[in-house]
């Protein structure tokens, strides 16, 4: 909202300062085959991270994209297997997505059921329903006009990379720009205000919930298309991932204070660790404690950047 | 002497929050403190409770020098503080509350509930109160919660109490009980450090006076000689001309008009009120008689299920905060932390946060245009700020309620609610927004002020509705209306339990 904050530039020094170090010790780090999967792989991440960013911004959590984006690309692989043109496959995903974003704003909105109990069963009833429903099977013998999306291997990146720099600047844009994203920070920062304010409030919950739905079916579909076969336990985690990267952005569990851009880098950083050790020859099995610990330290600035606020206003 | 301070300095990162202050507190009196925001006040408590340690002076109690004041010395001497809001557990019972801050003993021990709550209650009875010691804080109103600290600390042997602001959210009646409370204080040789921004309840219960201005003792006097304008005075340094800058300002036609409207959720029965161009209709009665309750209706939070709301002649449906704004329709709500101003935001976003509208095309904001208006409100309203791109929460809170204000403005009401406009503000800014609504009202504005201050009350408006019970008990005009009229009506046929 008002240029780059403090926690965004502190977090950009740390991603310029790994980069530094992998540049002198091993600049094999920056080869573009490497970069390139290291981008592929952190898809989800990146597109889920904007629209959980939107869900926390309002002062809310969806712990179940991890279930959902399971559940979009097991649906979005049988609606290829079943015929389905391309374009309408994810768009079939896209309103799965959207009406489990529905379903779980609206509980939140309108029945004020804790987000966090929301979405827990959400996550629950996705998984545990899609283990049923598929018996723990794969999908597999994915027609080829599912593979890259139909297009040729070697173009597909450049077009994910584009939708992901779309999607991060139109909504970077949006919630610095747009009334609607000055409303999701207003939400966030007191439902109280913003209601007396004339704000929707309620279909402001719906609505982020919804969008944050949508952007996990595109991250699915988007993801699935990389593999020839679908497991249908993908995702698990993910939403852990989703939240560490908004939360090391600088966007604050609490609502009402956050961004686009740092969601971005928060991906960057924790995404590029665990490769950075192994690229610098340390065992990747500490890639974990060191996210845990980034979570740790970015939380903790938190919390005593206010005290050592107060002790200089209360002079 | 039950506690001299003298010549206490205290500065943080090098601004001077006290330069040199003296206090004495005698056993059987209540002391008022008195001063504008920012004076010391809450420094010099903080010192003496032992919060925060001086940089120089001497702090004796009972006649012994205390070198090095802190919390747990401050305690075992017997000074308590009860603050604004009451520091209670609120899902645990009224006798753990006081059996948590008095017992001691190990983190094993067994628990005797029996005497817990019979410590609780004797306790309550000593301040005269017959609470349920086995009802939990969160059930209980804000003036029993505050009777709830004082038994604990009354438990706590407590020489010296603090009192800081504890009326702040307490009706007239409310108060009155309080002051009964502190009578029997005054009683059994207590102390009392009364800090208070209500004029009229100092001279009402203080013996002494002190008055802070910017960290140092202006004087201290026997409340007995001295006159409220000259303690005014005393606490800004400069003359303010009149109190209460009511001007005559020609009324016109019907701006709000309501007509029977009755919200079952919110207790609202039957009101009928009509507002003026360029009158103030001030809205008294107790606490819990529906005076906010009757703004939220209005304001489309707690829609009417019947009755008629019109303004400016047309008849108008409020079912949303939305509604009403268009209608023209402005509530700025009282507690402005919680939801006047987005404490995160900046003055120019809070500005125009009712209003995007306004200064957006098609939902895209124009910062340029919002930030100009929310300038000229600056401007207009006087808000102390050295940009319209600083956040909220670092105004104080007589610019918090300015920029509340503006937010409201800039929805160009015809009308506007002002719910508690001067709680918790200091005596300048009061009058300020007090000049400000009077220039509103001279501007056409229709104003509607909920107050539980009397003189507020009196002083600012033209006609005073008197709610009871959900209802509008009796209006009266500005000539005949006076405190003990208004409280008849407040307190009319009040239930008999």
């Amino acid at each position: 909202m008002r240029g780059l904050g403090r926690r965004e530039a502190s977090v950009a020094g740390a991603i310029v300062a790994l980069g530094v170090v992998l540049a002198v010790v091993s600049p094999g780090f920056f080869a573009r085959d490497n970069l390139t999967d290291l981008f592929l792989a952190n898809v989800p991440v990146l597109i889920m991270g904007l629209g959980m960013t939107l869900v926390i911004l309002t002062s809310h959590i969806d712990i179940s994209v991890g279930s959902l984006f399971a559940l979009c690309a097991v649906a979005s692989g049988v609606l290829a297997k079943a015929g389905v043109p391309m374009p309408l496959v994810g768009a079939g995903a896209c309103v799965i997505g959207v009406l489990a974003g529905i379903v779980n704003g609206s509980l939140v909105a309108f029945l004020r059921i804790p987000s966090i109990v929301v979405t827990l069963a959400m996550m629950i009833a996705l998984r545990e329903g899609l283990r049923w429903a598929t018996e723990g099977a794969w999908i597999q013998d994915l027609p080829a006009s599912y593979q890259w999306l139909g297009m040729p291997a070697a173009v597909y990146p450049l077009v994910v990379l584009a939708s992901v720099l779309v999607l991060q600047a139109g909504f970077g844009w949006a919630l610095g720009n747009l009334s609607v994203g000055r409303a999701v920070y207003a939400t966030g920062s007191s439902h109280s205000a913003a209601r007396l304010a004339g704000l929707p409030v309620e279909m402001m919950t719906v609505g982020v919930f919804a969008v944050s739905g949508a952007l996990v079916a595109i991250a699915a579909v988007l993801n699935s298309v990389r593999f020839n076969q679908i497991p249908s336990n993908t995702g698990l985690g993910l939403e852990l991932k989703v939240i560490a990267a908004v939360v090391v952005g600088g966007t604050a569990i609490s609502g009402g204070r956050g961004s686009a851009f740092g969601t971005l880098l928060g991906v960057i950083l924790l995404s590029a660790i665990g490769p950075a050790l192994t690229f610098l020859g340390v065992s990747a099995y500490w890639e974990r404690a060191i996210h845990g610990l980034i979570i740790l330290a970015a939380v903790a600035i938190d919390a005593v950047r206010p005290e050592l606020h107060a002790r200089v206003a209360r002079a | 002497m039950l506690l001299e301070a003298i010549d206490i300095a205290k500065s943080y990162a090098g601004v001077r929050a006290l330069k040199g202050v003296s206090f004495d507190l005698r056993a059987g009196e209540v002391h008022a403190l008195v001063g504008e925001n920012g004076a010391g006040k809450s420094t010099l408590i903080k010192v003496m409770t032992g919060a925060e340690r001086p940089d120089a002076g001497t702090l004796r109690v009972g006649g012994r020098e205390v070198p090095h004041m802190d919390p747990a010395t401050s305690h075992a001497l017997g000074i308590a503080a009860i603050y604004q809001q009451p520091a209670l557990f609120p899902h645990l019972t009224v006798a753990e509350n006081v059996a948590l801050a008095l017992e001691g003993g190990g983190f094993w021990r067994r628990v005797d509930w029996r005497r817990r709550r019979e410590n609780a209650a004797a306790l309550l009875a000593r301040v005269g109160s017959a609470i349920d010691p086995m009802r939990t804080v969160d059930t209980l109103s804000m003036p029993e919660q505050q009777v709830v600290e004082i038994a604990k600390a009354i438990g706590a042997n407590a020489r010296i109490v603090v009192m800081d602001e504890p009326t702040a959210s307490l009706t007239t009646r409310e108060v009155e009980g309080l002051f009964q409370v502190i009578g029997r204080l005054r009683e059994a040789d207590v102390g009392v450090i009364y800090i208070s921004h209500r004029l009229e309840e100092i001279f009402a219960v203080a013996d002494r006076i002190t008055v802070l201005r910017d960290g140092l003792t202006v004087e201290t006097r026997p409340a007995a000689g001295v006159e409220r304008a000259e303690l005014i005075r005393m606490m800004v340094g400069r003359e303010i001309s009149s109190v209460f800058p009511k001007e005559t300002i020609e009324i016109g036609a019907p701006v709000l008009e309501v007509q029977g409207v009755t919200s079952l959720a919110s207790g609202v029965r039957d009101v009928s009120l009509t507002v003026r161009r360029g009158e103030i209709l001030g809205i008294a009665g107790l606490v819990g008689s529906g005076r906010t309750e009757l703004a939220r209706t209005l304001f489309g939070l707690t829609p009417a299920d019947a009755g008629t709301i019109r303004v400016n002649g047309t008849a108008v449906r409020i079912s949303s905060p939305a509604d009403a704004i268009r209608a023209g329709i402005a509530y700025v709500p009282e507690d402005r932390r919680q939801h006047g101003v987005v404490l995160d935001m900046s003055i120019a976003a809070n500005t125009s946060l009712a209003s995007l509208g306004a200064v957006s095309e098609r939902g895209l904001i124009d910062r340029g245009r919002e930030r100009a208006a929310a300038q000229e409100y600056v401007d207009r309203l006087r808000i102390k700020t050295p940009s319209v791109l600083a956040d909220a929460g670092t105004l104080s809170g007589g610019n918090q309620q300015k920029v509340a204000l503006a937010r409201w403005l800039s929805t160009r009401p015809a009308v506007i609610i002002l719910d508690e406009p001067t709680q918790g503000v200091d005596v300048g800014s009061k009058a300020e927004i007090h000049g400000l609504m009077q220039m509103l009202a001279a501007r056409g504005l229709a104003i509607v002020m909920i107050s539980s201050e009397l003189p507020e009350i009196l002083g600012m408006s033209d006609r005073i509705a008197v709610m009871h019970r959900g209802t509008i008990r009796g209006v009266l005009d500005r000539a005949d209306a006076t405190q003990p009229a208004i409280l008849a009506l407040a307190l009319a046929q009040s239930p008999a339990h």
